[in-house]
């Protein structure tokens, strides 16, 4: 158990199930508020559900419901990440965003649009003509009708924010225990005694992060559930770097009931990415990719920014959004207040993380939690892996290009192998650095990586012959 | 003189440049080893064009290399190009960090990728053990590893028999050979090999999904007749091989979608005339020996650039008419003598009998009926400049 270090027999006063990044976030604003707290992680490593695979958009909350929970939440998420970002070492990419109308009846709806940003706080938004349009975007389709820009809505890099989150909490004291899955629990008095595959964990308050198992946890804690949830699947495809330079804003779709459709939109690494799908699903696991889907996404993509047919498409993935019958966030407190469930965060969550984190803490103190406040806060920096900021391969001593296609050093990967939360997978260590996540998918790398992470992971890479 | 990039095509140049007076010549290798592909190749054939002997990889990738260093060019190693800026001038990176080198002449030789599953769009989950057949000498050769034991092989290039040659060597025992064609696309005596190793070779096959959580379970196949699920621990994805081309198009240089590469006339010049190109950056994969002979041939047109011997670039392209030609290479034609890229290059989309011709001055000045098959390059002679050359083949219906 490299990564708890008391003996499991200590009370926490809080204990977040879920290394999502709604977990993550909970785990830093408990730990700040001086609280004691353990992050239970089932898989491997973290950000291994929900927060895997998104469009890593920071909303602004301009589309949300007005009044609603979830715009409450991106918007107190929005101001915090914009306030921290800098001191954690975290990358936004100011790009703002453009909604485009592709019909007279999308047209129709952009005034109505508008006002719904401005009723959300989102006042800076701004009507484009189709000419006003092609100015600013000179490689959209000309086939387009209006649009209206949303100067707020930047680009995030979503792996490496929830783990600075809980790399800042570890720094004030918090815990993280992986392949640890709640199973069950009891209380006792005041006190929760859960029953994980790696033993008995006991703490003062439990929330369950659980994104697409929030509703089995509620049912296997509390007998009970207030939701059902339904993954939604994304399928996303991400072009090589080259073709980033097709577009400065985020390029967003008149929305429908059921999803904010298809985005293109460059990422803090310097792709560019078409997506997601919508598809609901009953398997909480898989994220499974479809050839057909994929090409429709191209062929969507290509009508939309007809160059990016010269192009090469680099890699391909999938999401599951954990749905559920209502649209709005799902956070209640129950029993007591001794268990706050937090979830539904279905599409939003990367970007109202923070938010969902201090609404949670308020509600606790409401309840009648306390903690005294670390005298000191501690900003632990997440190393740049993004295209805002230099990277690893600019300075000396880095050891040398490993990952020629995203630039990741020897340095870096060893780096990600070790410290207070080490990649213990494959895919956590690309999460953590992009190794073999260009475009040429470890054509390359695979050879140095295999052998540098020898021992690493539990499912090696490959085995001496 | 600046070269990006240590395999056959940037070690044949630079050694030539040097061969032909030029004092300072430097490679520029992003490995920690020079020799490219081959260096992991543990088969034959190579050398037969430069060495007149059938070699394995690494022994014919370290004959470049000595053959390279005798002559005086300095190779550095671990050193990646970043960017290629207007000087010409590269952005390196190495263990030093960031810096800068300015050339009179650069010559970009960056070979060549596959086309991963990503690119081919397959389904399915992503496991570990998805390998390109380059992955996969990687670990075999490079690290002395074995990815898994029972894998797929997709596709049936000539590279994916390099990819059976290396499972047997690493004793991985591939469970089948998938071909959505009724051929396979390497011709006799490579297609003998799976049934020689007892290797179904799987025809109207595609790959439908890849199943797995950690690693690969099993496969669907959407065979004639019907889907079908294969077990397997591993799928190697080979051949549709890419230029590694992303110095050319972030540098701005004219990027030909068609080939994947560099648009370049028949010296190799790019569209930038500091810049030259060759190896099998110019297009999809052609043999060793035929990337050696143009990084040797390049080599000796830059050194003409240099002392002003070069005519001026061509602004006209070559045409193509019809739709049955994938790419032709070089794309422009600058006139003059002694072309370092002597004859057109040609590819044919898909399988074709008909005629091939050039056309120039409004009438047809070469060509010929012939069966066109995919993965076999068509040759015509170069037009002359200014002609309004274009080139086609019209299937005979
Ligand atoms: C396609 C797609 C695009 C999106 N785009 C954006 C975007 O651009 N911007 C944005 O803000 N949001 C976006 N989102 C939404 C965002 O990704 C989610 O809202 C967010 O990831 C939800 O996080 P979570 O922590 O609630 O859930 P999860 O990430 O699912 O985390 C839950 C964690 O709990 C663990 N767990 C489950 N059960 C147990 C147990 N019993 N014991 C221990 N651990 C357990 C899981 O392994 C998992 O790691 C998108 C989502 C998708 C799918
Ligand atoms: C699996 C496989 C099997 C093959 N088998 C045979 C065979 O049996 N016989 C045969 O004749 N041919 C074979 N070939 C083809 C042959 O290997 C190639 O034609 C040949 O290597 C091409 O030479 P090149 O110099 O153009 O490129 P490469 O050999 O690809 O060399 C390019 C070099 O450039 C370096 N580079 C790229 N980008 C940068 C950068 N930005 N900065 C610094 N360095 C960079 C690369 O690291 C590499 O070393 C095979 C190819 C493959 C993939």
């Amino acid at each position: 158990m490299k990564d708890h270090t008391s003996a499991p027999d200590d009370v926490f006063d809080v204990v977040v199930i879920g290394g999502g990044v709604v977990g993550c976030a909970l785990a830093r604003r408990f730990a700040l508020e001086g609280a004691s707290v353990v992050l239970l992680e089932r898989a491997a490593d973290i950000l291994d559900g929900a927060s895997k695979g998104n469009s890593a958009i920071l909303h602004t909350g301009f589309d949300a419901p007005p009044g609603s929970l979830e715009a409450a939440c991106i918007a107190e998420g929005y101001r915090d990440y914009l306030d921290i970002h800098d001191r954690l070492g975290l990358p936004v990419i100011r790009s703002g965003a453009m909604v485009i109308a592709w019909t007279a009846e999308q047209d129709d709806k952009l005034p109505d649009l508008m006002a719904q940003a401005r009723e959300n706080g989102v006042t800076d938004v701004e009507a484009l003509t189709r000419e006003e349009t092609l100015a600013a975007e000179p490689h959209l389709s000309p086939a387009l009708k209006a649009s209206f820009r949303v100067p707020g809505e930047f680009l995030i890099d979503a792996w490496s924010a929830p783990l600075a989150y809980l790399l800042q909490a570890m720094e004030h004291g918090g815990q993280v225990i992986r392949r640890c899955e709640v199973r069950g629990g009891t209380r006792q008095g005041d006190v929760w005694a859960l029953d994980t595959t790696r033993g008995a964990i006991s703490g003062r308050l439990v929330i369950n992060a659980a994104g697409l198992r929030g509703d089995l946890v509620d049912e296997a804690l509390l007998g009970r559930r207030d939701f059902n949830v339904t993954p939604r699947k994304g399928q996303f495809i991400v072009y090589d770097k080259p073709a980033a330079a097709l577009a400065g804003h985020i390029l967003l779709p008149v929305p429908t009931a059921i999803t904010k459709g298809v985005v293109l939109c460059r990422t803090a690494w310097g792709n560019l990415l078409v997506g997601p799908t919508a598809e609901d699903q009953e398997d909480r696991d898989r994220a499974g990719l479809d050839h057909d889907t994929l090409d429709a996404l191209r062929i969507r993509g290509e009508e939309i920014l007809p160059a990016l047919r010269d192009h090469d498409i680099t890699a391909v993935y999938a999401g599951l959004r954990p749905a559920t019958e209502f649209k709005d966030y799902q956070i209640r407190l129950h029993d007591e207040g001794r268990y706050v469930t937090v979830g539904g965060i279905r599409s939003t969550g990367l970007s109202g993380a923070l938010g969902i984190a201090a609404h949670v803490v308020r509600m606790a103190r409401e309840a009648g939690h306390g903690w005294s406040a670390p005298s000191r806060i501690h900003w632990p920096r997440v190393p740049n892996i993004s295209t805002a900021a230099p990277r690893d391969c600019e300075s000396a001593g880095n050891g040398g290009i490993v990952c020629h296609c995203e630039q990741v050093t020897r340095r870096e990967i060893e780096r990600a192998l070790s410290g207070p939360l080490p990649a213990q997978s494959l895919a956590g260590l690309k999460r953590r650095t992009r190794v073999t996540m260009g475009r040429c998918q470890g054509f390359h790398c695979s050879g140095p990586l295999a052998t540098m992470t020898e021992g690493a992971f539990d499912t090696p890479m490959a085995e001496r012959a | 003189m600046a070269i990006v990039g240590a395999g056959p095509a940037g070690l044949a140049a630079a050694t030539e440049l040097r061969r032909l007076g030029i004092d300072r010549v430097v490679v520029l290798e992003r490995e920690s080893e020079p020799g490219g592909v081959p260096r992991h190749c543990g088969h034959s054939p190579y050398g037969l064009r430069e060495f007149k002997r059938p070699m394995l990889g690494p022994a014919y990738a370290r004959s470049l290399v000595s053959q390279a260093r005798r002559a005086g060019v300095r190779i550095a190693t671990g050193v990646t190009v970043i960017a290629l800026k207007k000087g010409p001038c590269l952005e390196i990176s190495s263990d030093a960090g960031l810096s800068e080198i300015s050339a009179k002449v650069v010559m970009l030789a960056t070979g060549i990728r596959e086309t991963t599953r990503a690119g081919q769009l397959l389904g399915g989950t992503k496991p570990g053990g998805v390998l390109t057949t380059g992955a996969l000498q990687g670990l075999v050769y490079g690290a002395g590893m074995r990815p898994f034991r029972r894998p797929v092989i997709l596709g049936t290039e000539l590279v994916a028999f390099s990819a059976i040659l290396t499972c047997r060597h690493a004793g991985i025992r591939p469970v089948a050979m998938i071909e959505p064609g009724h051929r396979t696309t390497a011709r006799w005596p490579a297609s003998l090999l799976p049934r020689l190793l007892g290797i179904p070779l799987l025809y109207r096959t595609g790959l439908v999904s890849i199943e797995g959580r950690e690693t690969v379970e099993e496969v669907v196949l959407r065979t004639p007749g019907g889907e079908r699920r294969l077990a397997a621990d591993g799928v190697i994805v080979t051949g549709r091989f890419r230029p590694e081309a992303s110095l050319v198009r972030l540098g701005g240089l004219t990027y030909d979608p068609a080939t994947g590469g560099p648009e370049v006339d028949e010296f190799g010049r790019t569209s930038d005339p500091q810049v030259f190109a060759a190896g099998n950056l110019l297009r999809g994969v052609e043999t060793a020996g035929w990337c050696w002979a143009e990084g040797r041939a390049v080599a000796g047109a830059m050194a003409r650039a240099l002392s002003g011997g070069l005519p001026p670039p061509a602004s006209q392209r070559i045409g193509q008419t019809g739709e049955h030609l994938a790419y032709v290479l070089p794309q422009r034609i600058a006139g003059g003598a002694a072309p370092a890229l002597d004859v057109l290059q040609l590819r044919a989309c898909s399988a074709a009998r008909g005629r091939l011709s050039l056309h120039a001055g409004g009438q047809e000045t070469a060509g010929r009926a012939l069966l066109a098959l995919p993965e076999r390059r068509l040759l015509l002679p170069l037009p002359s400049p200014g002609s309004d050359p274009s080139v086609s083949l019209e299937p005979s219906s």
